[in-house]
């Protein structure tokens, strides 16, 4: 395992070195004052709304305005699509089911797909309607971030939070689109396809016939990887050779998962000038990652126990990488498959690289854990971001509660409807999904999506409701659509969207029209290791306890039986 | 609301243009002009017919050619319909699929590897892999085909074995990754070595 340890590690080293000056990047981007010509030329064409500085209602009501009227464009393009042009291959209309789920699940940045992308979507919805979304969903999460943090630092003058078209425009044009650029060229040097021709057909070496499907996939996975998103072009995702190709661009795809999500740890510290206290966040988010790494690598590297009792030489040597292979490509192995499992699901990414389902009970129960927790380790591009500020203010409102003092975050009172506002948001997700999963098991129409027997097909549900509704999009992919599990996984795709991103802004909001209050002796310090642990403790205690019963219905027992 | 609603539509129409037509269009300009064999997806042409990519199975079946690892896709080795196998890890059906797998093996392989047992067999070979068209096997799953295929093609071990060891794909730059054997280039070097 040494060589795979040593692989973790440079992959955490990289990303380190990366987020780091990506982040003072970012900073620079949502703070510089007068914007270049083609912004200010955008902004006018979009009109009046995109003139103002907006309180939270006002820049709240822009993304949910916008969210929905894209949904209503992408749902049509879905539906049409058998009509339109860019379809080599001849594709028919998105059954209207698959279609309104998929359309909730892209503009959310969740990308679940109850679909296989390479034999139902058209090569103009691939690129003109799913692709879009990822950039643009993204794009919404890093805008409302960058407002809710203005908020945050905001001294006086006003509660304005900025203006949403302003931070939609300079979160795609200067973070996401220069990024996917990069990262596409080096995915299609390494053998990602990326030409409008329709599928290859090929004459096997024993004279079959073989259509290889392709299209414009480099692009498309650039952005997949970079926004968080997850949802690929082919149904296996990055386990298929021509989403992945090669260790590096396995290394590469890895890195994008998680290199803005760290860095906007490091942009969130320079606005809000504490940057001591951004780093207990980022160590926070680190040691939680490498937790997860620690628990997926070795249980998949031990293997399942039916392999283990199969017979069949599961033992890495120089000659095979052995373990869980299940669903797990030769070129990547188990180390590379675990901290892919890892990372997609601290972020809200969701891509893999192997299939979860096939995972060990522990193995897959690090994914699981992971998105319960609200994917904020440090969570999706944006989202995950202000969903660590609800378990921040928790720790301040904790330990103020301790020291007797009106809680202080930043230079601003903690007060009673701030503590609402993140009680909520921490909350809400983790309860809805643990009443979907109760009515998608106690109800036939519920259950009649479940593929594996058992223990595992309670985890297959459970995984399935708590992946769409914190917007990651991984699955135990053996969970099936249905119009039962479809209109469910819509409702908790909007939702896990919605609620958490407009507590975010309220509490923005309100934190913008505060005074500040200058630090005392009294003052608890939120920038030190003490803090980072009452951090960590939070999150385990609401979250984390909320997982627990669920768990032990699901992983627990079926790690216990075999 | 009016002006949102206004703004939204206007910034529709501009993301969907540049965001989903030209930047997919100029990456597939730059890819086509300076890449063109990775971006039409690695095919590989023999005598002028293409006989495959060097990312995807195909499904060997005959005694003659190595074969690749199992898939989940209906028809099998499908690359215009990926899928995983889903069996989780305490599945029945995944326990009889292994040992099915393995049986098949030690009947094809076992007259050329007098005294092999299940205990040699690497599990790559008996589970599906996570695309179901995994162009690569594990070192271990060649060497222990290449008995066979010595033997049918009247070639010496050491010639399959040579072929083997040129056809690994190591550690990418010498670290990342795990190695892999390329069963495509391998079969297609065994062609062209047997029609030499």
């Amino acid at each position: 395992m040494g060589q795979g340890i040593g692989q973790i590690l440079v992959y955490a080293a990289i990303l380190l070195a990366l987020s780091y000056p990506l982040g003072i990047w970012m900073a620079r981007v949502y703070t510089r004052e007068r914007g270049d010509v083609v912004e200010r030329g955008f902004l006018r064409l979009l009109g009046r709304d995109a003139q103002s500085d907006q309180d939270w209602k006002q820049y709240g009501l822009s993304v949910v305005i916008f969210t929905i009227l894209f949904s209503v464009f992408l749902y049509g393009l879905l539906r049409l699509q058998g009509h339109l042009f860019l379809n080599p291959d001849h594709l028919p209309a998105v059954p209207w089911t698959v279609a309104l789920n998929t359309t909730a699940s892209f503009v959310t940045n969740t990308n679940w797909q109850y679909y296989a992308g390479e034999a139902t979507m058209s090569y103009l919805s691939q690129m003109a309607g799913l692709a879009v979304q990822q950039f643009v969903s993204a794009g919404v999460g890093l805008a409302v971030v960058a407002a809710v943090i203005r908020g945050i630092a905001r001294r006086g003058g006003g509660v304005g939070l900025g203006n949403f078209w302003r931070d939609l425009y300079r979160s795609i044009v200067y973070i996401l689109l220069p990024l996917s650029l990069v990262l596409a060229v080096i995915l299609i040097s390494q053998g990602v396809p990326q030409t409008f021709h329709g599928h290859a057909t090929a004459t096997t070496l024993q004279g079959a016939h073989q259509a290889i499907a392709r299209g414009p996939v480099g692009s498309m996975i650039a952005i997949k990887q970079l926004g968080t998103n997850g949802g690929g072009f082919y149904d296996s995702n990055s386990a298929v050779p021509f989403e992945n190709p090669t260790p590096v661009s396995n290394f590469f795809e890895m890195l994008a998962i998680l290199l803005i999500p760290f860095a906007q740890i490091v942009m969130f510290g320079r606005l809000v000038l504490a940057r001591r206290h951004a780093w207990v966040l980022y160590a926070v988010c680190f040691a939680i990652f490498s937790l997860g790494v620690s628990v997926a690598y070795p249980a998949e590297q031990h293997g399942s126990a039916v392999l283990r009792q199969s017979g069949v030489n599961i033992t890495h040597s120089a000659s095979q990488v052995g373990g869980n292979m299940t669903d797990k490509e030769v070129r990547f192995g188990i180390a590379n498959t675990s901290l892919w499992a890892t990372a997609t699901t601290d972020v809200s990414n969701g891509s893999v690289a192997g299939g979860h389902d096939a995972f060990t009970p522990a193995g897959g129960a690090v994914p699981l854990i992971n998105m319960f927790l609200g994917e904020v380790e440090p969570g999706g591009v944006g989202s995950g971001l202000y969903g660590l500020f609800f378990y921040v203010l928790i720790a301040v409102f904790v330990a103020g509660l301790m020291v007797g003092r009106t809680p202080e975050w930043l230079g601003k009172k903690i007060e009673a409807r701030e503590m609402k506002l993140a009680a909520v948001g921490a909350l809400a997700v983790p309860t809805m999904v643990l009443i979907m999963t109760a009515a998608a098991i106690v109800t036939p129409a519920g259950l009649a999506s479940i593929f594996n027997p058992g223990a595992h097909g309670f985890t297959e549900t459970l995984y399935a409701y708590t992946s769409q509704s914190n917007n990651n999009g991984s699955a135990f992919a053996g969970y099936a659509a249905t119009t039962f599990s479809t209109t469910l996984g819509t409702v908790a795709l909007y939702f896990g969207r919605f609620f958490p991103l407009l507590a975010g802004l309220a509490i923005g909001g309100s934190l913008a029209a505060k005074k500040v209050v200058p630090a005392s002796a009294g003052t608890f310090r939120t920038d030190g290791a003490t803090f980072g642990i009452l951090l960590l403790g939070v999150i385990a205690l609401t979250a984390g306890l909320m997982i627990l019963p669920a768990l032990t219905l699901g992983p627990i027992v079926e790690g216990l039986m075999h | 609301m009016l002006r949102a609603l206004l703004a939204s539509i206007v910034g529709i129409v501009v993301f969907t243009v540049v965001l989903g037509f030209g930047y997919p269009a100029l990456m597939t300009g730059v890819a086509q002009l300076t890449m063109s064999h990775q971006a039409d997806g690695s095919l590989i042409e023999r005598n002028g017919t293409i006989v495959g990519s060097s990312l995807a199975a195909q499904g060997f079946t005959s005694p003659k050619y190595f074969r690749e690892r199992p898939t989940a896709t209906s028809p099998p080795y499908n690359p215009s319909f990926t899928t995983f196998s889903n069996l989780g890890p305490t599945n029945p059906a995944l326990a009889k699929l292994v040992k099915q797998n393995a049986d098949a093996i030690l009947k094809l392989e076992g007259p050329y590897n007098p005294g092999l047992t299940i205990h040699q067999i690497p599990v790559d070979a008996v589970v599906p892999s996570g695309s179901g068209i995994d162009p690569e096997i594990s070192i271990a799953y060649a060497n222990l085909q290449a008995r066979r295929i010595a033997a049918v093609r009247h070639l010496p071990l050491a010639t399959v074995q040579d072929l083997i060891k040129q056809h690994t794909v190591g550690r990418q730059l010498g670290f990342f990754g795990e190695p892999g054997v390329n069963v495509l280039n391998l079969n297609l070097a065994l062609d062209k070595e047997h029609s030499s």
